[in-house]
Parts: C-alpha cells; structure tokens; sequence
C-alpha cells in the first residue's frame, strides 16, 4: 500500500539507521530454523535412545547442545549483535547473563550443600547417603 | 573575582537541554521492550533455580520418568519451532510492505501457538488427573509454577497476536502497527529461547535423574 511512497527502497528507513540489521532475510531465518531442529532432534533421541549410556554425560552434552540453541536463536531469531541500539541491548543482555549465572549457580550451589549438610537421604548426593545412614532415621521427620 | 565567575558560571549552569532532541516517535521502543525482556528474563532465571533446588523432592510421589511423555514434549516443541519460523516470515512479509502474506503468517503462527498451549494443557489435565497437580510435591510445584508460566506468557502473547492482526486488518501496515509487531516478534522468539531452557532442564534431564 505503500507503494507509491517507497517505488524502490523496500526497506524505506536509510535514515533510521538505528533499525539498521535488526531484521533478518529468508536466508537467515531458514538457517536459524535449520540448525534449531538439528540442536533440538539430537538431544531429544540422546535422550530417548540412551545412546551415550552414561546419564551425566549425556546431561552435559544436552546442556551444552541447549546453550548452543539460545545463542542461534539470539543471533538469527533475535538478530543480536553488538551493535544495534548502540551495543545497549548487547549490554543490557550481558548483565542479565550474569545475574541469571549468579541466580542459578548461586542458587544450586547453596541448596545442595545445605542438603548435603542437612538431608543426607537426598538422591543427589549417593555419597553422603552410605556415609551417613546411620543419620537417616533423624531425617525422615515429615 | 573567583568568587565572581563561579556565580556567573552558576547563573548559566543549565539542568536540561535548552530544546527537546527531535527524535522520531518510537525510537526508544525496540530498546525499551529489550530491558523489559531481560527483566522476564530474571523472572524465569529465578523459576528454573527454584525447581532446580526443589525439583527433587517427590516426596514419596511420582517423579519425572513416572509422568512425563517425550513424545508429546517433542511435538510441543516443534510446534513453539514452527510458529518461531512463521513468525519470521511475517516479518519479512511487513518488510515488504504485503499485508495479506503478513497477517497469513500471522494466523499460522498463532495456530501453532494455539496447538502448543493445548497440548500443554492437555499434558497438565493429565497430571492433574493422575494425581500428580501442583499441591502434590515441592517438584510438581514448582514445574507446575515454571512451565505454566512459560505457558501463561504464550497466551499472552497469543491474544497480543491476535489484537494486533486486528489492528493491522483496520490500519494496515502503519509505522505504529509494525513497530507492534517487531516487539511481539521479540517476545515470541524470547518465549521460544525460554522453552529451550525448559525441555531441556525439566523434561530432557528429568528423564535422565
């Protein structure tokens, strides 16, 4: 409808140089949506398979298959980079990264000492269970 | 005489530009939608370290291997995959100015979104069903609380979706109505990346504990 304003210049912002490289092409898309169902199928038949058979590794592999995934949505889907808004939405999303970093591990870090500490029936320290089953009993408080 | 030019100084000491910089309508938009992602984005940091510090506690009831079906959480993500993809092509149809391909892409997108949060609920009335709801353990609380408000952010921005091709339908491919658009493509491609962490924190190492 706008044709008649922009004949040639599809994109019609040269000035809003700010918008510049925030959207993608075709081909850029059916990359991100290309290497998105590739990241995602083969974590989804490690685990549906058991292929590695060992379920730690198999966890750190499909960790690092999903952070792989967010980077190639954040490049192709979000078209980020460091240079849109003037690197502040770059910035903005480094701080955020921290913050979760610190939240999570934090998070993880602490509760599990303290379960170490506290719960020594816990499932995720096997170790801690054998050493102190004698304490295991005091545990079972509801 | 110091003291003299330093109250000159003071009298031309300005606080605010002497005119407003001219700068065009939504410019700051793109940006400020971007913050308010990352804020999101905290919100569901602290979800996933909550059901990652409470996530094994059954307290005697069923845990992940007992409930989740990975067949039906491969389907759902590929329905959130597609509408991603979709919603792409609806961008690259408004960059072209062609309202009718932008608002088809728009319903093809939002029928994906809609088949996710069925088989969603689907999946939660099953639980639920089962006797396995959020009341059950610390774990079905808190992947209840994390996923269902993955979920709630999808119906949001599924009725987003359809106000805005609405919208478009009334006033066509305006300034106004494709910055909108630009900003629900960042919220739903932002909602994607989040479903990335979810399969694989909750249903995909679920399986493996």
């Amino acid at each position: 409808m706008n044709e008649a304003v922009h004949p040639h210049d599809a994109h019609g912002h040269n000035d809003d140089h700010h918008e510049e490289g925030a959207h993608g092409s075709f081909g850029s898309y059916m990359i991100g949506f290309g290497l998105s169902v590739i990241l995602t199928a083969i974590p989804f038949w490690l685990v549906m398979s058991g292929y590695l058979g060992d379920r730690q590794l198999t966890a750190f592999v499909i960790m690092a298959f999903a952070a792989v995934q967010v980077v190639v949505h954040m490049i192709y889907f979000l078209h980020m980079n460091t240079r849109i808004e003037g690197g502040w939405s770059f910035m903005a999303m480094m701080l955020t990264l921290v913050l979760v970093v610190i939240t999570l591990s934090g998070s993880m870090w602490v509760m599990y000492h303290l379960n170490n500490n506290m719960m020594p029936h816990e499932q995720m320290n096997m170790d801690a269970t054998q050493e102190m089953r004698v304490m295991h009993n005091m545990s079972e408080m509801p | 005489m110091s003291s003299a030019t330093a109250t000159a100084h003071r009298e031309e000491r300005a606080y605010h530009l002497p005119e407003e910089p001219h700068l065009h309508e939504g410019h700051s938009t793109m940006l400020g939608f971007w913050m308010y992602l990352m804020s999101d984005c905290l919100i569901f940091a602290i979800l996933f370290a909550t059901y990652a510090v409470l996530g094994g506690n059954y307290a005697g009831g069923p845990g992940p291997k007992d409930l989740f079906d990975l067949n039906l959480i491969a389907l759902n993500t590929a329905m959130l995959l597609f509408s991603s993809i979709t919603y792409g092509f609806a961008m690259l149809a408004m960059e072209k100015d062609r309202v009718s391909a932008t608002q088809g892409w728009l319903l093809i997108t939002l029928l994906f979104g809609g088949a996710f949060l069925f088989i969603e609920l689907y999946e939660f009335s099953h639980l639920i069903h089962e006797g396995a709801g959020p009341t059950r353990s610390a774990f079905l609380s808190s992947f209840f609380t994390l996923v269902g408000t993955h979920g709630l952010h999808v119906t949001f921005g599924s009725i987003w979706l359809i106000t805005l091709m609405v919208q478009v339908a009334r006033k066509g491919l305006i300034t106004a109505n494709k910055r909108r658009l630009l900003c629900l493509s960042m919220f739903w491609h932002f909602l994607d990346v989040i479903w990335i962490g979810v399969f694989t924190f909750v249903y995909l190492m679920g399986m493996l504990r």
